[in-house]
């Protein structure tokens, strides 16, 4: 399969790739990893005048902890933080995620950056980036503004992101002490998305009540959604099983899947239910809890 | 658009002009005429176009041959050195690591990227690996043991 005609070009910098996007507007599309693009472009799901490729830049390529804030390069492969012994030891979600995203060969390639950016809900960075609280850094022609990760979704493919921005950073809070996070994820084979997935990560009080819970899902609706209610009945609970359950119940309300050959629109609300329960219960543990 | 391209293939330098939407899997395979690197699902998901980009495994039906530009690229061709076999090569004929060999180029450059990175990797490291790659005769049994057999060899050349 052949993509329809483009025009590549490499941008240098960022803010060449500013540049470009400015220049071309609604035509051009970043191309950053290419592994969700590319294909789509082959397919010929979509198509667009103009790619800028952002793989170059260097200055978009970092994983660094900062003042209580873990910055990651949105140009950073998910090889690299996968092999990140900052990530793996800070965020269990992430730890947990990667080795399930896409495939090996796929992650040599594939970026944070466009895996958050594509607006995708079937892709896992979505939810894990709202669970762990995390800010998206927009970078434009006017300068940079930063967006809450669970407000940056708008609808499917739709995010935040102007024409003319490209998300430069993800910048991941380092959880309180007494803090735990982890990511269930469901899926057919290799390479396949999930059937459902969910992201969770819990803050515990010095009595062990639940101070802190945020939980986010992959897959089930045409964004990554925060489940709001289930939050809510954490806060100020001590983590017994009845806790546990009405909230992976909840969790499972929020969800709103279609169905397709992953499934029935209840069996992909039951997975959510069960995923999040696992994802909690792996979540208070790391967080000590149990 | 047209793009001058120079991309070092098998530690060669190869020079062309192609089009922005030129697939590096086609540069290698109609441009150059290295007929290895297979066309398999051509979504990203079988592997069998494996080759090292600067030494890293990836999928070459998914990336354009312009992004390849100024990078080295190993294809399957390139990893007999001097008329002998790589290791990997005589572990899978060793250990009969293929079938209908159509996922074998891809696997071979996915496992000796594996053992570049990795002198002994357990089973499951290898199974982790290979799991971009599919092979539809199922041969998984073998191909691991010709890893493990490669890891021997590369760790004590006989």
């Amino acid at each position: 399969m052949i993509p329809a005609q483009f025009d590549y070009h490499r941008a240098g910098t960022l803010d060449e790739a500013i540049g470009l996007l400015t220049r071309y507007g609604t035509e051009a599309k970043v191309l950053s990893g290419g592994m969700s693009l590319l294909p789509m472009l082959k397919l010929r799901l979509g198509s667009f005048g103009h790619l800028v490729d952002i793989s170059r830049i260097a200055e978009l390529e970092y994983i660094k902890e900062e003042k209580g804030v873990v910055r990651i390069g949105a140009g950073t492969r998910q090889a690299t933080l996968e092999r990140s012994a900052l990530i793996k030891s800070k965020f269990g979600a992430l730890a947990d995620a990667l080795p399930l995203i896409a495939d090996p060969l796929v992650r040599n390639r594939g970026t944070i950056g466009g895996n958050i950016a594509n607006g995708d809900p079937s892709n896992d960075h979505p939810a894990i980036a709202i669970a762990l609280g995390t800010e998206l850094v927009a970078r434009g022609p006017k300068g940079e503004r930063t967006i809450p990760a669970n407000r940056f979704y708008k609808d499917l493919f739709v995010t935040d992101l102007k024409v003319d921005e490209i998300l430069a950073e993800i910048r991941i809070p380092l959880p309180p002490p007494r803090s735990g996070s982890a990511y269930r994820k469901l899926k057919r084979k290799t390479g396949d998305y999930a059937v459902a997935a969910v992201a969770v990560q819990v803050t515990l009080n010095a009595n062990g009540a639940i101070e802190r819970a945020a939980i986010a899902l992959t897959n089930v609706g045409p964004i990554a959604i925060e489940a709001v209610e289930a939050q809510k009945s954490l806060v100020g609970k001590k983590p017994d099983e009845k806790t546990l359950t009405d909230a992976a119940r909840l969790a499972a309300k929020a969800a709103s899947p279609s169905a397709d050959r992953r499934g029935s629109v209840e069996y992909k609300q039951e997975m959510t239910r069960v995923l999040a329960l696992r994802a909690l219960k792996a979540a208070l543990e790391r967080a000590g809890g149990k | 658009m047209k793009h001058k391209i120079s991309i070092t293939v098998n530690g060669a330098v190869r020079e062309a002009e192609v089009e922005s939407r030129l697939l590096l899997v086609h540069f290698i395979r109609e441009n150059l005429r290295l007929t290895g690197t297979h066309v398999g699902c051509d979504t990203s998901h079988c592997g069998v176009c494996t080759v090292h980009l600067d030494g890293e495994p990836v999928k070459s039906c998914t990336l354009l041959a312009v992004q390849a530009d100024g990078r080295s690229v190993n294809t399957v061709e390139g990893l007999e050195q001097g008329g002998k076999l790589h290791p990997m090569q005589a572990a899978f004929t060793e250990k009969h690591a293929l079938q209908c060999g159509f996922c074998t180029p891809g696997m071979l450059m996915t496992t000796s990227a594996l053992l570049e990175r990795n002198k002994n990797p357990s089973e499951l490291e290898i199974r982790q690996a290979i799991s971009g790659n599919l092979c539809r005769c199922t041969g998984y049994l073998n191909i691991v043991k010709a890893v493990q057999y490669a890891a021997e060899k590369m760790a004590r050349p006989s």
